[in-house]
């Protein structure tokens, strides 16, 4: 319903030419010298042009979509695109053939020249990335999609402008869900709502009659799973985004809640609070099997699996306060791994399997930071009086969380924003969305 | 009567130094400020309180991260035990809440938590458990909007309501 299938008709028209000493951008660090590169606007026909004004009610779809490339890659925090008034050569004749010279003394580094046309209704477009110090192509790709589709491509190219010069893949044709938040904060009113990565496209997916938290995003498909207080039964539910059609999952005498997928979208897991304790538990999509994962007095939610499903994460408080723990994904082998001063919560495991996000408290403040899946090599990322919920890219390279305000005397003020910061604790930043909003879950790659 | 007078001393000495230590910090100082709606974090005000009936308020206040029930706590729930045999009717719904300083999910537990803890103590002053549920809010309800200590332990509650 939402995002039709790109249909990829026609990729790697040129394959990618030989390496010499190409540019290259290290990702691990803190980028404090962003890659300068150039974004020539994608030239495009008149004929197209009128066409596509007509469809999409764009003046030049060619430079709008040159637009959503330049603000994802500047966003990253990676690359600098230069201003366009200093481009000296016209699109149609720089996708041709750049006059490197020219590029080069505007100290771009990178350029990405293309064209979009129309062809039989549909849009598509062609696309090259040059390296203008080897004065080489680095990167030539062409895809055919429906108009309606123009965003997502903007993000394509960005993500195959991102992945070959950063060596990973990119995150940008990714979707947000969150929750939209509004009214005061006694009786808030919240809404499921999604929106592309840059926050284009939004829309709100529930009307706000009833109280819906900590919505996630199935990795493999377009499911999300969260928590709603429909009939004042706060119970997980399942929600499929292309039908709007929902279902409550399980069948347990209490509140179930804290849900996510399992990495291949299978089962979800969740807590099941009862008589004053709350354990895991997983159910499986297809055959609904409950399983019990975890047994104990104590508080046991915020449950996360490991990329490859054989382990778990989540936090407890049997030791007295609330601390992160693993265990193997049958509930064994439980070990302890946060032992720093003060609280941790909300521990979430990287894609790339290797470290593991968490909210901190500590002496009244609230930090995001990420440690190794063995506790080890703690690093805070960001402090705030209250922030939570850290949710990552699919490439595991930056996160997105949560932050509000303290209130002032009154109790007035109070505010709730989404965040995103890179693993590197640099490039801060506001996620801006339309109304106030909090947990947000960043979705897998739209297009593989 | 010697064990009593050092006794005496030793209290003197502690007082003092009780004094002393209050007004060399100025923690100390604010929490003396809001000292007779607090004690030892529990709100102990009745600011937002509401009543079942006379002389029977509708919640119990907790401490930090805490669901053990305070005395004065056991006796409100004691007063809605004896006001729920009488009204043998009424099934009551009791509503466990969270203040703001705690990650979502897990002040979803803890708000279940410590309406367990209401709903366990008014089950040994015979109130059947059919007549009891249990819903928890975590910190999605304040009553006080406030981002003050004293906001947090007003919204550190169990409240009893009439389920029908």
């Amino acid at each position: 319903m939402l995002i039709k299938k790109i249909i990829i008709l026609l990729v790697l028209l040129i394959l990618p030419t030989k390496v010499f000493a190409l540019i290259e951008v290290d990702i691990t660090r803190g980028n404090l010298n962003p890659l300068p590169l150039a974004v020539s606007p994608l030239s495009i026909d008149d004929k197209s042009k009128k066409s596509f004004e007509k469809i999409l009610k764009k003046e030049n779809i060619g430079s709008e979509i040159s637009i959503i490339v330049e603000n994802n890659l500047r966003i990253s925090g990676l690359f600098n695109p230069l201003n366009k008034d200093a481009f000296l050569q016209a699109p149609d004749i720089a996708n041709l053939k750049p006059r490197f010279e020219d590029w080069n003394l505007i100290k771009a580094q990178a350029l990405i020249t293309g064209k979009v046309t129309y062809v039989d209704e549909k849009l598509r477009v062609e696309f090259r990335l040059w390296d203008v110090l080897a004065a080489k192509e680095m990167m030539a790709l062409a895809f055919t999609t429906v108009p309606s589709n123009w965003r997502r491509v903007g993000h394509i190219i960005s993500d195959k402008v991102y992945e070959r010069l950063t060596g990973e893949k990119g995150y940008f044709d990714t979707r947000i869900i969150y929750v939209a938040e509004e009214g005061p904060k006694t009786k808030r009113i919240k809404k499921l709502a999604i929106m592309d990565q840059d926050g284009e496209n939004n829309k709100f997916l529930t009307l706000g009659n009833e109280l819906v938290l900590t919505p996630r995003f199935n990795p493999a498909s377009q499911m999300v799973t969260y928590l709603s207080y429909f009939k004042n039964l706060p119970r997980v539910y399942l929600l499929d985004i292309e039908t709007g059609t929902q279902e409550v999952v399980g069948d347990f005498p209490g509140m179930t809640f804290a849900p996510r997928f399992s990495p291949d979208g299978k089962k979800i897991i969740m807590s099941f609070a009862k008589d004053g304790k709350s354990d895991i538990y997983t159910m499986d999509l297809e055959n609904r099997l409950v399983e019990r994962i975890t047994n104990h007095p104590s508080i046991d939610t915020s449950p996360s699996y490991s990329p490859n499903g054989k382990y778990i994460t989540f936090n407890s408080d049997r030791s007295g306060y609330q601390q992160i723990y693993i265990m193997k994904n049958d509930g064994s082998n439980v070990k302890r791994i946060s032992f720093g001063k003060g609280l941790y919560g909300t521990p979430v495991w990287s894609p790339r399997g290797d470290l593991i996000a968490f909210t901190k408290l500590h002496k009244g403040k609230f930090y995001i930071g990420v440690m190794r899946t063995d506790g080890t090599g703690e690093r805070l990322l960001t402090e705030n009086y209250y922030q939570e919920a850290p949710s990552w890219s699919p490439n595991g390279r930056v996160l997105i969380f949560y932050r509000e305000t303290k209130t002032d005397n009154k109790g007035e003020g109070f505010s709730a924003k989404l965040w995103s910061i890179d693993l590197t604790g640099y490039n801060e930043r506001l996620v801006e969305t339309p109304t106030d909003a909090s947990d947000p879950s960043w979705s897998s790659l739209l297009s593989n | 009567m010697i064990l009593s007078k050092i006794f005496k001393n030793t209290l003197l000495v502690i007082m003092a130094c009780l004094v002393l230590s209050a007004c060399a910090t100025k923690k100390e100082a604010t929490i003396d400020s809001i000292g007779g709606q607090i004690q030892g974090d529990v709100y102990t005000g009745t600011e937002g309180v509401k009543y079942l009936a006379d002389g029977v308020p509708d919640r119990v206040f907790f401490a930090t991260n805490e669901s053990i029930l305070t005395t004065a706590s056991r006796e409100t729930l004691r007063a809605q035990a004896a006001w729920l045999r009488k009204n043998s009717d009424i099934n009551v719904i009791l509503e466990g809440h969270a203040d703001e300083r705690g990650t979502r999910e897990y002040n979803l537990a803890l708000g279940e938590r410590r309406a367990n803890s209401a709903k366990d103590y008014l089950m040994t002053y015979g109130i059947s458990s059919d007549r009891i549920s249990v819903l928890s809010y975590g910190k999605e309800r304040p009553i006080d909007s406030g981002s003050t200590p004293l906001a947090w332990s007003k919204n550190r509650r169990s409240v009893t309501v009439k389920a029908n």
